[in-house]
Parts: C-alpha cells; structure tokens; sequence
C-alpha cells in the first residue's frame, strides 16, 4: 500500500536476529513500495522455515525524523526495507 | 526477560552511534578469505543454511568480536558454528581435523603435504 503513514515499532529484539535497525525504531514514514512476500529472515536464521511468508516493503523517512535536530539536511530522505510485522499504521 | 528495547540490543546494531572517521582504504582479499567466501556459496548452495543464519551467529559474537577479529575471522566463526548445528560435522571432527591440519606446519611453504599416519 504505497503511501501509507506507518511507525516503525519500537519491540524489544530479547536478543534475537531482527532485520530492523535500532536507529529507525519508533521513526515514522510512508511506504515507498511493496517489494513482495519473502520467506521470514527472523526465523530462517534459526533454522526454521520462516512461514508464513512476511510482506517486505520500502518506507521512506526524512532525515529530519530520523536524526532530528543532528540533521544535516532536514529534507533529505532515507529508504529502508522493513518486514510487515514491524510496522505499525500512525493514527490520523 | 527485559521489555526495554535498550536493555536487548546487541553489539552489531550500532547504526547511527557514534564512530569517527571512516576507513576507505582498499585491500585485497587473503586466499583463505576467499575460500571461507566459497565455503559460505557451497553451504547455502546445499541448503544447510542461509545467510540469515550467517548474521545471526555474527551477531552473538558480542563486542569483543567486533573489536579483535577480521571481516572474513568472523564468517569462519559462524559458517562454522552453523554447519555444526546443520549437522555437516560434529565438534569433535572439527576438533581432529584442526589438529591434523596444525601438524602439518606452520605455513604452507614448509609443511609436508602428506597427513599424518600416511604411509
């Protein structure tokens, strides 16, 4: 869903393999695009087959949310590939 | 178990800390740097794991490791640990082999080609 506001969640990782930095946790952006369903990486790294299938799409954030005032320039934006069940949708 | 995302982060996920100045420098690969890179295509190739486990070993290395060993000392690490728990070998072959290997010399130049035992 293109265009969708979302908030990168902010789970606790109990020290397991995540795909989603800590420096975008609680960051919020848009989707860019959907990039597909893959096998997921989270417990493919365990040895398990990593079903069902988790949906990995592209969300563009501004540097300006992700730096805040440390921002080199505010408008520039960063994109990043994060698992579905890692984001969650922002009200309103 | 904590809850706080802080308390459960690991060494690896240092995006956006502090880190000074960046290495550019290039170099070339060490042949065993290579061949650990071969290994790491024949096992997922074989489907005994995939690079999602590669990482996850990596990553329970702790900081020690990232501050002490190589780029490729690292991946030998955890190839290895994940073709141990793919069941490819057991600890204790990789321990006599390891052995046999270290008999053979120090490097390559001096060692005798031959295992030990061999008539």
């Amino acid at each position: 869903m293109p265009e969708t506001a979302v908030r990168v969640k902010t789970w606790p990782s109990h020290g397991l393999h995540v795909r989603t930095p800590r420096y975008l946790r609680g960051k919020c952006g848009v989707i860019e695009r959907d990039l597909g369903s893959f096998p997921n990486p989270e417990e493919l790294a365990y040895g398990l087959p990593g079903t069902p299938p988790r949906r990995l799409v592209r969300v563009r954030f501004t540097m300006a949310e992700v730096w805040g005032a440390a921002a080199e320039n505010p408008a520039d934006t960063l994109d990043a590939e994060i698992y579905e069940h890692w984001l969650e949708p922002v009200e309103g | 178990m904590s809850t706080d995302p802080e308390k459960t982060l690991r060494y690896h996920d240092m995006g956006g800390l502090e880190a000074g100045p960046v290495d550019l420098s290039e170099h070339d690969y060490a042949l065993w740097e290579k061949r650990v890179d071969a290994l790491m295509v024949l096992s997922t190739s074989r489907g005994l794991f995939t690079v999602d486990g590669l990482r996850r070993a990596i990553e329970d290395m702790g900081p020690d490791a990232y501050e002490t060993m190589s780029y490729y000392e690292r991946w030998i690490y955890s190839v290895n640990r994940n073709l141990i728990e793919a069941g490819a070998y057991t600890a204790d072959e990789l321990a006599a082999r390891l052995q046999a290997v270290a008999a053979r010399g120090a490097d390559y130049a001096t060692c005798s080609l031959a295992e030990p035992g061999d008539a």
